[in-house]
């Protein structure tokens, strides 16, 4: 292990040491908890110019919270964010499992080449495909509704998907598919029945990823949306605090909010979540 | 023999359900891929050459009797709607002229492109800064103490908040009153400040870079947890017999076995450099003055839709550039993944 465990220091070493890793990790974490602290001020401490002191007439707690719920077109973002996301994780995990069967268990001709472009068009800049997809997008009639986002998001995270996929199906042992050929078991089965039970902890790592990917979307949302109607929460979110401009209070609540189920996905699926970041960190 | 005649049809049968199988699994997402993410490349590339402000206009052709030819109501334009001697064909045409390089050249003199392309420079080489951070922290961390796992994801945490509330988060921290930010008022303290930081030209694109470095090095961070976690002890253990610890023994035992997650980290570190758009837009939206934190993925928003008409085509143009520049470290990945697969 490196470096070296703490235990095999003095004992004083180990207590400083445990002191320590909290200390830094509040100093990581100091502009979120700013927000944090924020978020759960009375509004008119913003306006006397009391950002930091205690509030006079004590904090505001959920107030602000239910504010941002109340008052603002939050909710309805929010749930754009989860109709835009859901489909898209389930497209595009579905259509990796394809791909990735395809190009990892089959040896063909242009395999390495089809593999590639999938791997090469998940690393492309946006703006490339900035235009050219918005008019598609306008052109089908999908521009500002959430399907226009979901089609897209779709098709660009497969690439991703693929790459993953891909590798996580060829480490799999090829004995198992070679023995339920010669078994006479037809392709189409072999994918379903043997395969695809194997892959469930990829899928589960994809799953997490693609939903906190296409969650915290930005680009994209801002081309393809631009009303209330379809817009998911990260483009919202400009828009909420146009409306409540210098609210510190309520867009600090806002932010808090919006960002809450992509932190709650993480926290409650971190293996998977982590072992689909550090894929190929290991060799 | 017979056992042996009844097996080959089948037999074959097999063969060629193999043969096919993989380009039915291949076909749905080949589609998707093909319609949203190669084709579009191709027309970007296309699209560079033209002027074009995003709009397509009505097709007239000429009445028969009239005197008005196809030719002409197609050379008046929207102005054939005037005439009694057009009518629509209800069609549409795409409303560009062709101009060949000259969104190029217009590049090459325009100054807040070279801005934006310069801020690219320096986004691409201190967003690299978050690569020796991930692993300093990563080393710190690399511990057995209790609540060991908690602290982690801690550190972590960042990387799973969207760029859009990075950038606001970072935007209050930074706030400029002396009162107002939390930066300025703990400077404060030390008797340093205020500093006015995304509102100055010289220091804002840092600013926002520092923004930008705090959950790109918790991805990194997380990448070096995950390889320290694989380095061989038996090596560090001999190394340790031989005398060698510290630095020492990071730079020679430890950081070559690190290395494929080294590489993943300066992979999605130059990625997430070329790709910066969010925060530039929630921190700044490219000020203070014109396209001061600007770079190439944001000016080419800026461009192509910008308030003051669209210009696709010039957006396209720059969109080309910034897709040339990432080709670079695009295909260098391919080839290493290609001579990977060999061995």
């Amino acid at each position: 292990m490196f470096p070296r465990p703490i235990q095999h220091y003095p004992r004083a070493s180990q207590i400083g040491y445990q002191v320590m890793v909290p200390i830094v990790l509040l100093l990581w974490l100091i502009p979120l908890l700013a927000v944090m602290w924020f978020s759960i001020k009375p509004g008119e401490d913003f306006t006397q110019g009391n950002y930091w002191n205690w509030p006079e007439n004590g904090f505001s707690g959920v107030q602000n919270y239910w504010m941002v719920f109340a008052e603002s077109d939050m909710p309805r973002y929010l749930w754009n964010s989860v109709v835009i996301t859901v489909p898209t994780m389930i497209g595009a995990v579905a259509l990796s499992c394809m791909t990735g069967f395809a190009l990892g268990v089959y040896r063909f001709k242009g395999n390495l080449l089809i593999f590639f472009m999938f791997v090469a068009g998940n690393f492309v800049p946006f703006q490339i495909l900035m235009v050219p997809v918005r008019d598609l997008t306008d052109q089908m009639g999908l521009y500002d509704t959430r399907l226009g986002l979901i089609l897209f998001h779709i098709a660009f995270q497969t690439g991703f998907c693929t790459l993953f996929m891909r590798n996580f199906i060829r480490a799999l042992p090829r004995e198992l598919i070679e023995a339920a050929r010669v078994e006479g078991v037809s392709e189409y089965r072999i994918f379903w029945y043997v395969v695809l039970p194997l892959m469930r902890p990829a899928i589960a790592a994809l799953c997490v990823l693609i939903f906190t990917f296409v969650w915290n979307d930005f680009f994209w949302a801002v081309v393809l949306t631009q009303s209330p109607e379809s817009q998911p929460v990260t483009a919202g979110i400009t828009s909420f605090n146009a409306q409540f401009r210098a609210m510190y209070h309520l867009m600090s609540a806002g932010s808090i909010v919006a960002a809450i189920p992509p932190v709650a996905m993480f926290f409650l699926m971190q293996k998977h979540f982590i072992a689909g970041l550090t894929l190929g960190a290991v060799k | 023999m017979t056992r042996v005649t009844t097996e080959t049809p089948q037999r074959r049968r097999k063969m060629s359900q193999q043969a096919i199988a993989p380009w039915l699994f291949l076909l749905p997402a080949s589609l998707f891929f093909a319609t949203y993410v190669l084709y579009p490349i191709i027309q970007s590339f296309y699209i560079s050459l033209f002027e074009w402000n995003g709009l397509y206009s009505l097709q007239y052709r000429g009445v028969e009797g009239t005197g008005f030819t196809d030719l002409q109501c197609l050379e008046l334009g929207n102005r054939a709607g005037r005439e009694d001697g057009c009518e629509l064909t209800g069609d549409t045409l795409w409303n560009a002229d062709y101009v060949g390089m000259e969104n190029y050249r217009t590049l090459y003199t325009d100054p807040f492109f070279w801005t934006s392309l310069k801020n690219n420079v320096k986004w691409l080489l201190l967003y690299l800064l978050a690569i020796p951070a991930g692993l300093f922290i990563a080393l710190f961390l690399n511990q057995k103490i209790a609540g060991m796992r908690l602290y982690k994801s801690l550190f972590f945490f960042p990387f799973v908040l969207s760029q859009v509330v990075v950038g606001l988060v970072f935007s209050w921290f930074f706030l400029p009153g002396a009162d107002d930010g939390l930066l300025n008022v703990l400077l404060g303290k030390f008797g340093i400040g205020p500093f006015n930081i995304l509102g100055h030209n010289s220091t804002a694109t840092y600013g926002i870079i520092a923004a930008g470095l705090w959950p790109q090095t918790a991805y990194c961070m997380i990448l070096y947890l995950t390889g320290l976690n694989a380095v061989d002890p038996e090596q560090i253990e001999a190394a340790r017999l031989d005398g060698a610890k510290g630095p020492k023994m990071l730079w020679y035992v430890v950081l070559p076995q690190l290395w494929p997650a080294t590489f993943i980290a300066i992979v999605v570190t130059v990625i997430g450099a070329l790709r910066s758009f969010d925060l530039i837009t929630i921190m700044t939206n490219g000020g203070p003055g014109f396209y001061n934190t600007s770079v190439l993925a944001f000016y080419m928003y800026d461009v192509a839709l910008s308030e003051f008409g669209f210009r696709m085509g010039y957006g396209s143009a720059i969109a080309v550039i910034l897709f040339l520049i990432m080709m670079v470290y695009i295909a260098g990945f391919l080839w290493k993944m290609w001579r990977d697969e060999k061995v």
